[in-house]
């Protein structure tokens, strides 16, 4: 199976980044660190695996936000992403 | 990931997290009122979710199960019901290899209890409110957000200002989810029109679109850019992506074109 197949929207993530984020984010818009384009975080592409999900930029495919849950633990690499505007 | 029996998968009492993480959309137990079947592959199971908050059309509800070892998988599914229904309906495909749903579809019986979290986005989701015209183009199970949508839009008394298209690609006429009712709401709604193609075969007689969703397809059904549509498109993601990237080439504003992907087979 290839990978593009796999590809989700933003708005999968949904679940799993409420566990951090209060408001509802997949809606807020994010600057990506890379190319500085700026999407909804639906509008995202998602990569998800058993252990969490890496977000990446329609634009330029960086990687713009990866949450995993390793064990009991919740990880959040929120290093690709430059601003997040909720709405 | 180890695929497990369906039998050996159980809905758990919802585990609480650590008080650091107490915050976010609460794990709830749904209690199933009753199940309905689509096709001979697809199931409608309608639940009562005690402390509903209430939802948008569009949004999806994420399922845990818990086996008897601990393992657990979650789920995305979509809801399939409009806001102003008091249960929620989720239509589950069964897929033959797949963790959750042969137990959804095989096993979950009325009066048995399911755990979920939802409602979950605020991306792909539409309101009467956000106004039209409204293109909506489903693939296979990608049809239950937009159903939700359209349910939303005839329990409105303001739809007729909201004209509504739906193209909806199914392999075979047996595969169709919500024939009757589709067919019901076109019917008695002069400002909604629903198109399906079929791709696998036609049964006699057949009248609709016979191929995968293609350019021609798009420009004959959808409204024209100028119109400023909201579009949804939601499928697997092969066919979202082409059905996406074709309105975009024949006009369409990328950012009115929502998309909700359901991976290589529909969801799972």
């Amino acid at each position: 199976m290839n990978g593009e197949a796999l590809r989700l929207d933003g708005n999968a993530a949904g679940g799993m980044l409420s566990e951090i984020f209060v408001p509802d984010v997949t809606a807020a818009r994010a600057t990506c660190a890379n190319c500085g384009a700026m999407r909804e975080m639906g509008a995202l592409l998602v990569y998800a695996s058993g252990m969490g999900m890496v977000i990446r930029c329609p634009s330029c495919d960086a990687v713009v936000l990866r949450i995993a849950r390793p064990r009991k633990q919740l990880w959040l690499d929120l290093t690709g992403v430059k601003l997040v505007v909720i709405p | 990931m180890a695929t497990r029996g369906a039998s050996s998968v159980i809905a758990a009492t919802p585990e609480s997290p650590p008080a650091s993480r107490a915050a976010g959309i609460a794990w709830r137990l749904a209690t199933v009122v009753d199940v309905v079947t689509e096709t001979p592959r697809a199931r409608t199971l309608l639940l009562d979710v005690p402390g509903w908050p209430g939802h948008r059309a569009g949004q999806h509800v994420d399922v845990r199960l818990t086996a008897a070892d601990g393992y657990q998988a979650e789920r995305s599914y979509s809801i399939a019901s409009a806001p102003e229904d008091p249960r929620i309906a989720l239509t589950v495909l069964r897929l033959d290899d797949g963790e959750v749903s042969p137990y959804l579809n095989d096993v979950l019986r009325s009066g048995d209890r399911l755990e979920l979290r939802g409602p979950i986005g605020g991306y792909f989701v539409w309101t009467v409110a956000l106004g039209g015209p409204l293109l909506l183009v489903a693939g296979g199970s990608g049809v239950v957000p937009l159903m939700a949508m359209l349910r939303h839009r005839a329990a409105m008394p303001a739809r007729h200002a909201v004209p509504a298209r739906l193209l909806y690609s199914a392999r075979r006429w047996e595969d169709v989810f919500y024939r009757e009712e589709l067919a019901r709401l076109a019917e008695g709604d002069e400002t909604l029109e629903v198109a399906f193609t079929l791709t696998d075969a036609v049964p006699p007689g057949w009248t609709g679109f016979g191929r995968r969703i293609d350019r021609m397809m798009l420009a004959e059904v959808a409204w024209p850019p100028a119109e400023q549509p909201h579009v949804f498109v939601c499928g697997p993601t092969p066919m979202v992506e082409a059905v996406a990237a074709t309105l975009v080439e024949l006009g369409h504003d990328p950012a009115r074109v929502k998309t909700e992907r359901f991976g290589p087979t529909g969801g799972s």
